[in-house]
């Protein structure tokens, strides 16, 4: 465990490196500055007729360490918001700062699980972690087997290091995943509905999963689902979205305790909110 | 007991894709190759056509192994295969950097894959009088046809390939931050790697058809060149050993190829 700590710690600071500047400006208030902060945003597909609002005014802060779900129904622009804060794709309109600094494109500093695992089919699970550590300086070729074993460990992966990807369920590839994302030891993890493609069963082991992992590494955390109930028991807050175009409709907070386990979904106060989720979301209204 | 339960059908019915054992499978294509060879050693047994045109298995062997004792053959073969490896390994140095490129970059596939569509489809055998005038009737212009004749399918079947690489595999190596140069060299061409294979298979085996093209046109040795010369001295049996032998050497290319495929790709299938 405490090597686990170590690795992320390093990571962290490996990271860290190019923020320090921002943090040195803000150090007065860098309790109150957010993790990340949209402003404005709009996002637009097409040109003249044919252009499509995705997504229109949106603002949003999630404070470090923050772990924030976005709910909505399907067409909302949920997954276009995700790859404009990953960098992917560009706003039309607004501002998306991470750390106090403008998105211009992909970075370290944001780690990103896709809906699909995105394994390189050709490396072991082993070598798939350790791709993502050939950018980190300073981590000899053994500190890198080291580090992606240590994490592969963290969601129980132990045993499978010279697996190929096609060798593992749709579950287990999602953890390789999972455990790539977290090595390197990125500022932010963006995850893009990450178990949608599941079935049930795996979904709830893998929801499991990502709450013990968040309670050992915290870090911010970004979370697109479609599972009410995903977000709900996950996260600090949870951003509802209204769909045509795509905006906040409501900000809900999550006051349950943590630690949280999946039976906090059987406490009353729970259902309550996954409920009253789930009316915003029916009654959403229909623009434009 | 048996009588409550439905009755089962005696006859199994015909499905499609059902599987069959390796052993039925190996058993059911040597038979094809079996009967064939029967009815030719029939039709020629028989005299139902003049062995002057049609020669029997007997003769196209015994026209093959004093070939084989004289050592013309090997020769013929060596001569034949040296030609391939150099047009076929041109060929394929320049068109997987093109294709990849034409691949990922819009601008170059607009730039060149109309070019080479158009190309593709002009008759390479037509060009064979336009290469000697070109380059004469040596080993250059043997490399050139067979250059002209895979490099413009391999770069197309390449940057096709290329195309299919998985757009989140391309963005995941943009979060961590790969350079595009990284981008192509980690990413791209590793994930397009078995259907370029794939794609030289396939094109090595049209590089036979177009080096037996230029030998019969102009040559002075090789596999193309033997077969001219058969022709002249009305040695069926012997064209016809030729034809069965390129045959055979392309089959086997083929299957070593196919091998080789599924031993550096096993990562693709679920076991290894």
């Amino acid at each position: 465990m405490s090597g686990q700590d170590r690795a992320a710690s390093a990571g962290a600071a490996a990271a860290g490196d190019a923020a320090a500047a921002g943090d040195a400006v803000a150090a007065g208030d860098a309790a109150a500055a957010p993790k990340l902060k949209i402003a404005g945003l709009m996002k637009r597909f097409g040109r003249g007729d044919r252009a499509v609002t995705a997504l229109e005014g949106v603002d949003l802060a999630v404070a470090e360490n923050e772990f924030v779900s976005i709910v909505g129904a399907s067409g909302c622009g949920k997954s276009t918001l995700l790859s404009l804060v990953a960098g992917l794709d560009e706003p039309s309109e607004g501002t998306i700062e991470v750390s106090g600094r403008e998105v211009t494109g992909p970075g370290r500093d944001r780690g990103v699980v896709f809906q699909q695992a995105t394994l390189m089919p050709w490396l072991t699970v082993q070598q798939n972690v350790e791709f993502a550590l050939r950018g980190e300086p300073g981590l000899s070729r053994g500190d890198r087997a080291d580090r992606a074993r240590e994490f592969l460990r963290l969601v129980g992966l132990d045993g499978f290091e010279r697996s190929f990807p096609a060798q593992l369920s749709g579950g287990m590839q999602q953890r390789v995943a999972l455990a790539r994302s977290l090595s390197y030891g990125p500022d932010m993890l963006l995850m893009d509905e990450p178990f949608g493609a599941l079935d049930a069963l795996t979904r709830r082991t893998m929801q499991e999963l990502l709450l013990e992992v968040w309670e050992q590494h915290r870090l911010t955390v970004l979370l697109v689902t479609h599972d009410i109930d995903e977000a709900v028991v996950t996260s600090d807050r949870v951003v509802v979205m209204s769909p045509r175009p795509g905006r906040v409709q409501r900000i809900i907070d999550v006051p349950i305790a943590r630690p949280r386990t999946l039976a906090s979904e059987r406490s009353p106060e729970f259902r309550g909110l996954s409920d009253d989720i789930l009316a915003l979301i029916r009654d959403a209204p229909r623009t434009g | 007991m048996t009588s409550t339960a439905p009755p089962r059908q005696s006859r199994r019915r015909a499905r499609i894709g059902r599987p069959i054992g390796r052993p039925a499978y190996l058993a059911t294509a040597v038979g094809t190759f079996v009967l064939l060879i029967v009815i030719w050693a029939l039709v020629a047994a028989l005299g139902l056509v003049d062995p002057m045109f049609l020669p029997g298995p007997g003769e196209v062997l015994g026209a093959l192994a004093a070939q084989a004792a004289n050592g013309e053959l090997w020769a013929d073969i060596g001569v034949s295969a040296f030609r391939i490896l150099v047009g076929f390994v041109l060929a394929t140095v320049m068109a997987v950097p093109i294709g990849t490129l034409m691949g990922v970059s819009p601008r170059v596939e607009a730039a060149l894959e109309p070019l080479m569509d158009f190309i593709r489809y002009m008759p390479v055998v037509a060009f064979v009088p336009l290469t000697i005038v070109w380059v004469g009737i040596d080993e250059g212009q043997k490399f050139l046809i067979i250059w002209m004749g895979t490099f413009f399918q391999q770069v197309l079947m390449v940057a096709d390939a290329v195309r299919r690489t998985p757009r989140t595999l391309v963005s995941l190596g943009e979060t961590l931050g790969l350079s595009w140069l990284q981008l192509l060299s980690r990413i791209v061409v590793p994930s397009a790697m078995p259907r370029i294979w794939d794609a030289l298979r396939i094109t090595l085996g049209w590089a036979w058809t177009w080096l037996v093209v230029a030998e019969l046109v102009a040559a002075s040795s090789g596999m193309g060149f033997r077969i001219t010369v058969a022709q002249r001295f009305f040695q069926t049996d012997l064209i016809i050993g030729y034809v069965f032998v390129l045959g055979l050497l392309g089959l086997v290319l083929d299957q070593a190829m196919r091998a080789a495929g599924r031993r550096m790709f096993a990562y693709q299938e679920g076991r290894a």
